[in-house]
């Protein structure tokens, strides 16, 4: 039993019902109470989908459940092939439907419905959301794709990929198809199926025809790709393209793929990130702290455009993706930080406090945590909110999706010169750091948000009398400390009393403060 | 000892009419009784709810508040993972390590309610034993009590009934020969409440007290002679514990619009014996404002034709108020169920030819919509936007069970929630 406040990923259900609404023809006939039809809104409000999710709940009762709760899944899958008349079905359980083991799959065997039934088990009290939705989709494409006819491929044809993984409320997924599917064509690469979203039950029939696969979010894809290289000699890409330096290496490994030349491609392509950040205006950036949290794949490369196209440090990363951790920590390693695996918003909570970084990119619950500690924060990784979901073309990945990123991170950020005269006139009364950069509005910081701060740093130090309880802050000292930034002024004062421990001193002076500031500086 | 009640008039429970009600039993498209902490963890200022589920339950309510609330919210989930479904015995100590990091967490929680759900009501998970043996290991600072919110027996707001309900064998006795006093029940805005308390006080009623109150410690005695005033219509269980504890239920409208809450504090002042010239007296000037209020968006939404999709037990006195005071046109009234002993003084306000339905066959319902064609519709949150594509204007009934919209003062606001999203449509031209 875990005690969760927010969780990170929905139940696997959740994960299904993501694979059914992205395609167009498939129906989910899901056995579960009525409390579980709120999933819609996630669809519906969250992503503003137009239709409601093809998922058919069955809203069995407790009255129901000491009689014939397996006939209610009959009617329901019965009735929902007659009213949507879907080419093909997914069914299946949720976490109270598991429980009462009615067995939704062997019983629509029985049906002899005059269509697919893809029966998907997923394991609602150990596993969770991505792995719902990777699990559903390898099963509809282990189920259908053997279905496909072979075809003799033309002499000359264009090399041809499908591209795996955007599903419906997936982060950015539906621009960032536009631009990989765009990228492709201009690599002169015909893209022969997308799925699961926007996808026909028939399409999957015709995955087979691809000389390989692209797979653009492996939470979700990566399964069904190794099938299909087992069962079609398939390979599939590795590389996510989000960042200019890894769309680059995606479209060398497509190159190979495809036996093409890239480099014609690989000259001509170029986003502005490059010479955004090299841009004297953006010096203000070289070194600014970073902490990362959230799905596997795009923390590992936002840690890359972060560090290597931004000129940020990482100096913390992590993910809720258990599947994903080992590469998590390999990549931990190029940065020289301890990987953070885990689902507890309240661990992340205390990391991103202990680490004090000057930019947060995580999740919609890092947004929450980066706003009552006064830090600025990017949105980069599900799960997100319907702010999330923006109206213009905003993709993450390929050359486009860098311009896009490179405005992403710099925008929660106090612009260069703002923040040098910050620095300089400390108590102008509305032009201060609590106050938030100014092209934000005032909305930002509330005063009494950053005390807040100020008193979460303090309370530590009085706990733990071992630090420095005994060393004393001379008036003057504790003035000039307030000077500093207040989201470096915790790190300011463990500094400082750690220089005076070190030393032997027992008070602080502003000497003291200075001399540390220089013995600590990079 | 009912000498004090001598004095008391009490109206007889009315029966209401008998209409036909349309009953349905196909896919339900509403929330679970989980999703009353949203607006319970607010009210009571120093309650903490854990629901004992599955991550179903947490993601559900990250979901439906819509948003994230910024401050860290009075509630939790402990999630039942594949070990402890494996053995019992192991998942009552697992909850009671859960609830001794929280209560370390939040020392200041002094009522926790363990609250059940799907899937811990069918694994038969005793959450009430488990509050017994908490609370005497937490007992006095904490007191421990459990309901279920489960979707299999609850929909949407009868989570808060069951709440209330388990509240009520914990309420202080009060003794028999105490005056009467009235106790009005159901969660109100904290504003709104205010200003009911200003109105008994002018009316010479008293005491009153509310259930539930916003501080744990503060919770309203009970006894034979305590009148009972519902606040809201979803309370049928709260009011049998109430009753069983001897107090008296006054049977009334709800207090929704200037009639429906003059309707509902004339209930409380006969009953306490107040004569009509005070009753006007201290009524008059609020419930004038209130009907200015409406009136003014009475020329929109006169004639319109509503269609309420069942969600939160408010839909039948929202009709009988639409109709009421706004002359709009219910087409098609649905509620999850149909208490007709709480809702008699409503359905009996309401115009025979309006079609009242009760369950649900969600699909079956869209097609009835689709053919009403109405102005407007009122519905969960699931099926608002898809309606607004087919061309059906619609209010997510959620904001009405979220937003101040009970008595005098907040008559005009409720009115402006039907509106509203009339008044966007005809300002849009993209």
């Amino acid at each position: 039993m875990q005690l969760t406040i927010w969780t990170y990923e929905g139940p696997p259900h959740v994960g299904a019902m993501r694979i059914a609404t992205a395609m167009t023809d498939m129906h989910y006939v899901l056995h579960a109470p009525q409390g579980d039809t709120y999933a819609d809104l996630l669809f519906t409000m969250i992503e503003r989908r137009k239709k409601r999710p093809p998922v058919t709940y069955t809203t069995f009762q407790a009255r129901d459940l000491g009689g014939d709760t397996s006939e209610l899944f009959m009617d329901a899958a019965r009735q929902a092939h007659e009213m949507f008349d879907p080419a093909a079905m997914i069914v299946g359980a949720s976490c109270t439907g598991e429980l009462i083991q009615d067995d939704p799959g062997g019983l629509s065997k029985t049906m002899g419905l005059p269509i697919p039934v893809i029966p998907v088990e997923l394991p609602s009290y150990s596993k969770k959301e991505n792995w719902g939705a990777s699990e559903t989709f390898y099963q509809i494409v282990r189920s259908l794709a053997p279905y496909g006819q072979d075809i003799e491929t033309e002499p000359g044809a264009k090399p041809s990929c499908n591209i795996l993984g955007p599903t419906a409320l997936g982060f950015r997924h539906r621009d960032d198809v536009t631009e990989i599917v765009r990228l492709l064509e201009d690599l002169g690469i015909h893209v022969n199926v997308v799925a699961p979203l926007d996808a026909e039950t028939r399409d999957i029939l015709e995955l087979r025809h691809a000389d390989f696969n692209v797979v653009l979010y492996p939470e979700i894809a990566n399964t069904a790709a190794q099938w299909l290289k087992r069962t079609y000699r398939q390979p599939f890409t590795k590389t996510v393209p989000i960042g200019v330096g890894a769309t680059k290496d995606f479209i060398r490994e497509i190159a190979e793929f495809a036996g093409l030349n890239a480099e014609d491609l690989l000259e001509r392509a170029e986003s502005r990130l490059p010479w955004y950040s090299r841009s004297i205006d953006s010096t203000y950036l070289t070194g600014k702290r970073v902490f990362l949290f959230g799905d596997a794949t795009h923390v590992i490369a936002m840690a890359r455009v972060a560090e290597k196209e931004m000129g940020f440090k990482v100096v913390g990363m992590g993910t809720y993706s258990r599947e994903f951790a080992r590469d998590l920590r390999d990549a931990a390693k190029l940065y020289d930080v301890e990987p953070l695996i885990t689902d507890d918003y309240l661990e992340v909570e205390e990391q991103i406090q202990a680490l004090q970084p000057e930019l947060v990119l995580g999740t919609q619950m890092e947004r929450h945590i980066a706003k009552r500690l006064g830090i600025p924060c990017a949105v980069i990784s599900a799960p997100v909110h319907v702010q999330d979901y923006p109206a213009r073309y905003s993709p993450q990945m390929g050359f486009e999706g860098a311009n896009v990123l490179f405005d992403t991170l710099v925008h929660p950020l106090t612009m260069g010169l703002e923040e040098h005269l910050l620095n300089m006139f400390r108590d102008d009364f509305e032009f201060n750091d609590a106050a938030g950069p100014s092209h934000l509005g005032h909305a930002a910081v509330s005063l009494a948000a950053a005390q807040n701060q100020e008193d979460n740093e303090d309370a530590p130090e009085q706990a733990a009398p071992a630090g420095g309880a005994d060393i004393i802050w001379l008036n003057d000292a504790e003035k000039e400390l307030k000077k500093i930034p207040f989201f470096v002024r915790g790190k300011a004062r463990r500094n400082t009393e750690k220089f005076a421990a070190e030393h032997g001193l027992a008070e602080i002076s502003m000497e003291t403060l200075y001399e540390a500031k220089s013995h600590f500086s990079r | 000892m009912t000498l004090v009640r001598e004095h008391v008039k009490v109206p007889d429970i009315a029966n209401c009419d008998d209409r036909p009600v349309l009953r349905e039993r196909g896919q339900h498209e509403v929330f679970c009784g989980l999703t009353g902490i949203m607006w319970l963890h607010r009210k009571i200022q120093d309650a903490f709810f854990l629901i004992v589920g599955s991550r179903t339950c947490a993601h559900l309510m990250q979901s439906a508040a819509g948003v994230m609330i910024f401050a860290e919210p009075r509630f939790g989930t402990a999630i039942m993972e594949e070990r402890d479904l494996a053995g019992l015995a192991d998942m009552n100590d697992e909850l009671d390590a859960v609830v001794d990091k929280l209560l370390k967490r939040r020392p200041d929680i002094r009522l926790l309610f363990l609250v059940g759900s799907c899937p811990s009501e069918v694994i038969k998970l005793d959450l009430s034993r488990a509050a017994q043996r908490l609370s005497r290991t937490h007992s006095p600072d904490v007191r421990i009590l459990n309901y279920s919110g489960s979707g299999i027996e609850t929909t949407f707001t009868q989570g808060e009934d069951a709440c209330l309900a388990s509240l009520v064998p914990t309420l202080p006795p009060e003794p028999d020969n105490a005056p009467a006093s009235l106790m009005v029940v159901g969660a109100l805005a904290d504003v709104v409440e205010d200003q009911f308390a200003r109105l008994f006080d002018q009316l010479g009623i008293g005491p009153v007290r509310f259930l539930p109150a916003r501080l744990a410690d503060d919770m309203p005695s009970v006894g034979p002679n305590t009148l009972v005033l519902l606040a809201q219509p979803f309370l049928t269980d709260t009011v049998q514990a109430l009753e069983k504890r001897g107090a008296t239920l006054l049977q009334a409208p709800f207090p929704l619009g200037a009639q429906g809450t003059t309707a509902w504090l004339k209930v409380a002042a006969d009953a306490f014996g107040v004569d009509q010239a005070t009753f006007d007296n201290v009524t008059d000037k609020p419930r004038q404002r209130a009907q200015r209020a409406v009136a003014l968006h009475h020329e929109q939404l006169s004639g319109k034709k509503v269609f309420f999709f069942p969600d939160s037990q408010l839909e039948i006195p929202l009709a009988r108020f639409l109709g009421e005071e706004l002359d709009m046109v219910a087409t098609e009234v649905g509620t999850p169920y149909l208490d007709k002993r709480l809702m008699a003084p409503e359905l009996n306000a309401l115009p025979s030819q309006i079609d009242v339905s009760e369950g649900q066959d969600v699909d079956l319902q869209l097609n009835r919509c689709r053919e009403e064609r109405p102005d407007i519709a009122v519905c969960g949150l699931g099926l608002a936007n898809p309606l607004e594509v087919e061309g059906i204007t619609t209010k997510w009934s959620i904001e009405l069970v979220f937003t101040p919209i009970q008595g005098y003062e907040q008559a005009g606001d409720l009115a402006e929630l039907f509106a509203r999203p009339l008044n966007r449509r005809t300002r849009l031209e993209v």
